[in-house]
């Protein structure tokens, strides 16, 4: 698994072999470059279902709507866990069957690799001028000195550099340069094994947390204070750094005019937070891209809608429920959608589902729908229902959806009761089974809180996978040879030749350079 | 000047950029097909005489010409003439990328409009430096294309007008992080081109020179140097495609609170990466090399083309910032 050219072996059948024979043969295979190459086209192959189909790590919203939608396809999908590929047991094969592979070429070349760069570039092949660079002339220096003075110009190129005896009197100078190119290429690709422990760290100790909190309200960093949480195996709970964060304000801004009319262009969470129990309130401001830290915690904010607040009252006036619902955005112009279940309403309880629009109008095909993202016209349009809200079977219910199974719908003149209510305004069910007021609206921000106790170790990977590869590309490994031989006539034949062992066209003028100072020293 | 006039001098210098580098594609494509038949980096003749089917050149006067042989300096010439078009067409090109940061008060990267410009320009930018360093102009067609297409695409069908960035954008990250997908992508342009110029020449060379058709591919270098310049430009880009999915990552961490999250735009930047991964690996293994490594190497230029126009528009993710329209 590397850029470096190996050598192919014949493939060889196992029959023949013993067992141990055969798990060498086996672990060959899986070592060699081809195996590598299948590998990483497999794990390429792999991501590919990920981006198309949506992922429940990415999107849970998107995989339910696919669901209902592909009723005899999901199942299928679910097989093979098309909903998770990343997390999935066919994925987790590919990358692990090549990190086996990485490692079992990697390590061994490792210790090859220190071991040639602690041993002595190897001697002057016989023939220097049969090498595809060379050069040679004579000179009055005799071989003593010019092979001293080749020793000399190479250690100052940087070269590793071995003198050995030469033909006859003479002497040469082997010199090596460019190990960082295979230490480059080694250091890359076990700062890959390094990024994926560091991954799997993030995985088994991390933990995210979100969090829908509406201004005025906020949250505790604690497990059981989030709406939604992953967290590692072997996360622990108690160690969530104590903290409490209060949403003051939320200041949106938006394109008013041009194409882009109704585009983000600001949000503003003004929060107050304290850290240890003992510390006093601070205050900060909570941007897109600019999280807050409490004691190395980051909080980031990821999204926004509106909270309608309603008053509830039943059918003996009370009043059974006031305060904000948060509603959740369906469109670019924040058309919303929520319900407010009401349990403690009686003599039934009382449900209503709607929309919420922050400019209101309405569509000549769509019906109420907003038309700016900002609450310049602000309506709730709501219906009601009666019955039972299903909250005492104990099953899960989600607080953006009314279970509508054994509740009936509010009529009036035969026809649902549905009405679009102003700030202030209020819906008055028939038959005093009760009344709903719109007071208001509040915005909410969706919070998240992240640790990942791999992050760091993943930076660290991926910096040093970063500098390797470098160092692998660019680095260019050769040997120079220079041969200083005496002649019949007293004068001294000096040959010079360059190897390289990557593919490379600067060598010759290398070469040329270290020919050119041999021959200025002896001038 | 207001921000809106200084768009439209943006757009009108993106025209008359259009206007020269179409024109600097003729003179290139001109130098090919009138230049002489000599194959450069090799010392092959191609094919000459009417036994081998070629057509004779003519000159002006419309007496043939010996072929192999450029005794007008005509084609050298219109060469040149390309070259200095494309220096003009690439000051018009960065200024009007430079215009329209102006306007919109920030750097001209921040939509799909804007990506393809800039991007576009890296790759006039990469050729310009490969030009003043080594014998590449047999390529001036073959860059120009895809950058008028792309410049085409953006006028025609991702044009935004200039505006702020969403919140999203707004990071120092949007500087490091896509001006190196940029500078990536124009590299791997220019890789892309030379690659498909090796796959056609490795096609020629396997007939034999005597019996081979005369061709504009003559002018083009050996398949051995066009393979080897093309592993060049990919050797180059992939450690800066490498560092724009690291800095992505940070970014991410930084607005999202996880590095790698999957989202579609990261999943096909890792399947990018893992291409031109294999590309390298191919080109060191026996068996590998030559138009099987080639072709890996078309198939990751497919996957950055995937990433960037199919992911963008069709594909919901934390990425969706295409705006076209």
């Amino acid at each position: 698994m590397s850029t470096a050219p190996t050598e192919t072996e014949p493939p060889r059948g196992p029959g023949a072999l013993g067992a141990r024979e055969t798990a060498r043969w086996a672990w060959r295979q899986l070592t060699s470059m081809r195996t590598a190459l299948v590998l990483l086209f497999l794990l390429t192959l792999a991501a590919v279902p990920g981006s198309l189909v949506p992922q429940e790590s990415v999107d849970p919203v998107r995989v339910a709507e696919f669901k209902a939608q592909h009723p005899t396809l999901s199942p299928w999908y679910e097989r093979f866990s098309l909903f998770d590929v990343f997390s999935a047991p066919w994925f987790a094969a590919t990358y692990l069957l090549l990190f086996v592979s990485l490692a079992g070429c990697v390590l061994p070349r490792s210790r090859a690799h220190w071991a040639a760069s602690r041993a002595r570039p190897p001697a002057a092949p016989r023939h220097l001028d049969r090498l595809p660079v060379s050069e040679s002339w004579t000179t009055a220096t005799p071989p003593t000195d010019v092979v001293e003075a080749a020793r000399k110009a190479l250690r100052s190129k940087r070269f590793r550099v071995d003198v050995g005896a030469g033909v006859g009197g003479g002497g040469s100078v082997a010199g090596e340069k460019g190990y960082l190119r295979e230490t480059g290429n080694l250091v890359f690709h076990l700062a890959l094994l390094l990024l994926l422990v560091a991954v799997a760290l993030g995985n088994l100790l991390g933990f995210q947390g979100s969090v829908l909190v509406t201004e005025g309200s906020g949250f505790s960093n604690t497990v059981a204070a989030y709406d939604t949480v992953k967290q590692g195996a072997a996360f622990d709970a108690d160690s969530l750094v104590p903290f409490t964060v209060t949403l003051e304000d939320l200041a949106v801004r938006y394109e008013q005019n041009g194409t882009q009319r109704g585009a983000p262009r600001d949000f503003r969470a003004q929060v107050t937070f304290t850290g240890s129990p003992d510390a006093a309130a601070r205050r900060d401001v909570l941007r897109v891209n600019h999280p807050l830290v409490i004691d190395g915690t980051k909080v980031f904010l990821l999204g926004n809608g509106y909270a309608p607040e309603f008053t509830v009252r039943d059918g003996s006036g009370e009043i059974v429920f006031s305060g904000p619902t948060a509603f959740l955005p369906r469109d670019g112009n924040n058309t919303s959608t929520g319900v407010v279940k009401v349990p403690g309403a009686t003599p039934t309880q009382l449900g209503f589902q709607g929309l919420f629009l922050p400019s209101a109008a309405l569509h000549p095909t769509r019906g109420p729908i907003s038309v700016f993202p900002d609450d310049r016209l602000p309506r709730a349009v709501l219906t009601a229902w009666t019955g039972d809200l299903g909250q005492d079977t104990g099953a899960a219910q989600s607080v953006y959806r009314l279970d509508t199974t054994d509740m009936t719908q509010v009529l009036r003149d035969g026809r649902p009761l549905a009405q679009s209510l102003a700030p202030g305004a209020t819906m008055t069910l028939p038959d005093g089974a009760g009344s709903i007021t719109f007071d208001g609206v509040r915005r909410w921000a969706s919070l998240q809180v992240s640790d990942d106790p791999g992050k760091e170790p993943a930076l660290v990977a991926a910096i040093a996978a970063l500098t390797g590869l470098m160092l692998s590309l660019f680095v260019r490994r050769r040997r120079v040879w220079v041969r200083a031989t005496a002649m019949a006539d007293g004068r001294t034949l000096v040959q010079v030749a360059g190897l390289a062992r990557t593919e490379s066209e600067s060598l010759a003028a290398e070469v040329g350079e270290i020919a050119a100072a041999l021959r200025t020293e002896e001038a | 000047m207001g921000s809106e006039s200084v768009a439209q001098l943006s757009n009108n210098l993106l025209y008359t950029a259009m206007a020269v580098y179409a024109a600097a594609m003729y003179c290139y494509a001109a130098e090919l097909a009138f230049g002489p038949r000599v194959r450069r980096g090799s010392d092959t003749l191609a094919a000459v005489g009417a036994s081998s089917g070629a057509p004779p050149s003519y000159d002006d006067e419309g007496t043939p010409v010996e072929q192999g042989a450029d005794p007008t300096g005509r084609s050298e010439r219109l060469g040149r003439i390309a070259v200095s078009l494309t220096a003009l067409a690439f000051g018009l090109h960065l200024a009007s990328v430079v215009a329209r940061g102006v306007s919109a008060g920030r750097v001209p990267w921040g939509n799909m409009f804007e990506f393809s410009v800039t991007g576009a320009l890296a790759v006039t930018g990469v050729f310009l430096v490969l030009l003043s360093r080594r014998e590449i102009r047999y390529l001036g067609v073959f860059v120009m294309l895809p950058v008028l297409l792309t410049l085409g695409l953006a006028v025609a069908v991702l044009y935004t007008e200039s505006t702020q960035l969403v919140p999203a954008l707004k990071s120092v990250w949007l500087v490091i992080h896509v001006s190196a997908a940029i500078i990536a992508s124009g590299i791997l342009t220019i890789g892309f081109a030379q690659t498909i110029c090796y796959l056609v020449q490795d096609r020629r060379e396997r007939v034999p020179a005597d019996r081979r058709a005369a061709s504009f591919m003559d002018r083009l270098p050996a398949a051995a140097v066009l393979d080897r310049s093309a592993y060049k430009m990919h050797a180059f880009a992939f450690p800066i495609w490498t560092f724009a999915v690291i800095a992505g990552a940070i970014w991410a961490e930084n607005a999202w609170g996880r590095y790698w999250g999957w989202d579609p735009k990261e999943t096909w930047a890792f399947i990018t990466w893992m291409v031109y991964a294999i590309y390298l690996h191919a080109r060191a293994t026996a068996g590998w090399r030559g138009r099987k490594a080639a072709y890996v190497a078309l198939l990751g230029y497919a996957t950055f083309l995937f990433n960037y126009l199919v992911v963008n528009i069709w594909l919901v993710g934390f990425h969706s910032y295409a705006q076209v329209g």
